[in-house]
């Protein structure tokens, strides 16, 4: 197989001069196997399975970065939703503790965000995903990395308007109680959520998957970024020519 | 420039303006740590004169890292871009 100095070029220059990173890398972890009737060992498991998922995360991503010369900006992490593995633990406050144990796991391990504070609550709500969406507020104004989400609605079930109707006052209180309502854009609702998601905030490790699973999203945003400095100023109808000429050929934007 | 499954075969880019000393400093580098040099092209491209090396790592006495490392800091030096990257990029980028 030949490559000529021109094609070398191509690459080498998307990574040099047009911002292409790898955006992130999300890795799912199942914390089914982690739920104890001890709370404190079960939070003590889910801190050694984040942490320890999470620093085999950075460690294997590094070699990669160097081994292909191209970064990787963020290293997250996605849980099972955790309405699901706090069924038998639900109280506001061993809700925020989870939170809590969640946030230093991923504070130790290096990670920048990790999801799945959650519930899928789209045809109706546990007494679990009720104390979750209660103890949402404090959960995101107390922690810094944890990321949250619910699920409201599908096609086939319409929408959960007990829960809807929960989300306001929700997030009115997110936002009074954390530094300009930072809090609020840690979290995402849905309506038709898939079984398994790797985008943040809204990323969950879905219970349809393995024990742990990789996502891997190419830059867009670097990319954009890129284009948008070089044109300087521009109509939204030559931005978007210009922006679809240079993606016609860079890997497609997938986060 | 020859692709062989069984190397370590990366590539090293070189953008920027031509000078002397560029491929004997990197030559250089690449001896005192075992690397073999497979092929070199340089040309202009955009403006820019750019030079690829694809080099052979098997023997190689350092770790990527550090060749890594060492190569910025020459590219730093020289007023040069210098990219590392492992041949397989290349292949996912250009071949089906």
């Amino acid at each position: 197989m030949r490559f000529d100095v021109e094609e070398v070029f191509e690459t080498a220059s998307m990574t040099l001069y047009q911002n292409l990173d790898i955006r992130t890398t999300t890795l799912g972890i199942n914390l089914k196997d982690c739920i104890d009737s001890d709370f404190a060992a079960f939070q003590d498991k889910v801190y050694r399975r984040v942490s320890t998922f999470g620093r085999s995360l950075l460690e294997k991503s590094r070699p990669l970065e160097v081994k292909y010369g191209v970064p990787i900006v963020n290293k997250r992490i996605a849980v099972t939703p955790v309405s699901l593995i706090m069924e038998t633990h639900c109280t506001v406050e061993k809700y925020l503790a989870m939170a809590q144990t969640l946030d230093r796991a991923a504070l130790d391990a290096g990670i920048d965000f990790v999801g799945g504070f959650g519930a899928l609550a789209q045809k109706g709500l546990t007494r679990s995903d009720a104390v979750l969406i209660e103890a949402l507020p404090e959960v995101l104004s107390a922690t810094q990395r944890v990321c949250a989400f619910l699920n409201v609605g599908s096609t086939h079930a319409g929408l959960n308007l007990d829960a809807v109707n929960l989300l306001g006052p929700m997030l009115k209180e997110t936002a009074q109680r954390s530094p300009n309502a930072i809090g609020c854009a840690k979290f995402v609702v849905f309506v038709n959520a898939p079984e398994d998601n790797p985008f943040m905030a809204g990323a969950y490790h879905g219970v349809g998957e393995p024990d742990a699973t990789l996502n891997v999203g190419i830059s867009g945003p670097g990319v954009v970024r890129s284009v948008v400095e070089r044109i300087g100023s521009a109509t939204s109808l030559s931005f978007r020519s210009v922006l679809s000429a240079r993606c016609s050929r860079s890997p497609a934007p997938a986060n | 420039m020859n692709v062989d499954v069984d190397k370590e075969l990366l590539f090293i880019t070189v953008i920027g303006q031509d000078k002397k000393g560029i491929v004997a400093r990197i030559s250089g580098l690449l001896y005192e740590r075992n690397i073999n040099i497979e092929d070199i092209s340089q040309g202009v491209m955009q403006g820019y004169f750019v030079m690829t090396m694809l080099v052979d790592l098997r023997e190689a006495t350092a770790d990527l890292e550090n060749i890594s490392h060492v190569l910025q800091q020459l590219g730093d030096e020289m007023g040069l871009r210098v990219q590392l990257q492992h041949q397989n990029i290349f292949k996912a980028m250009h071949r089906i």
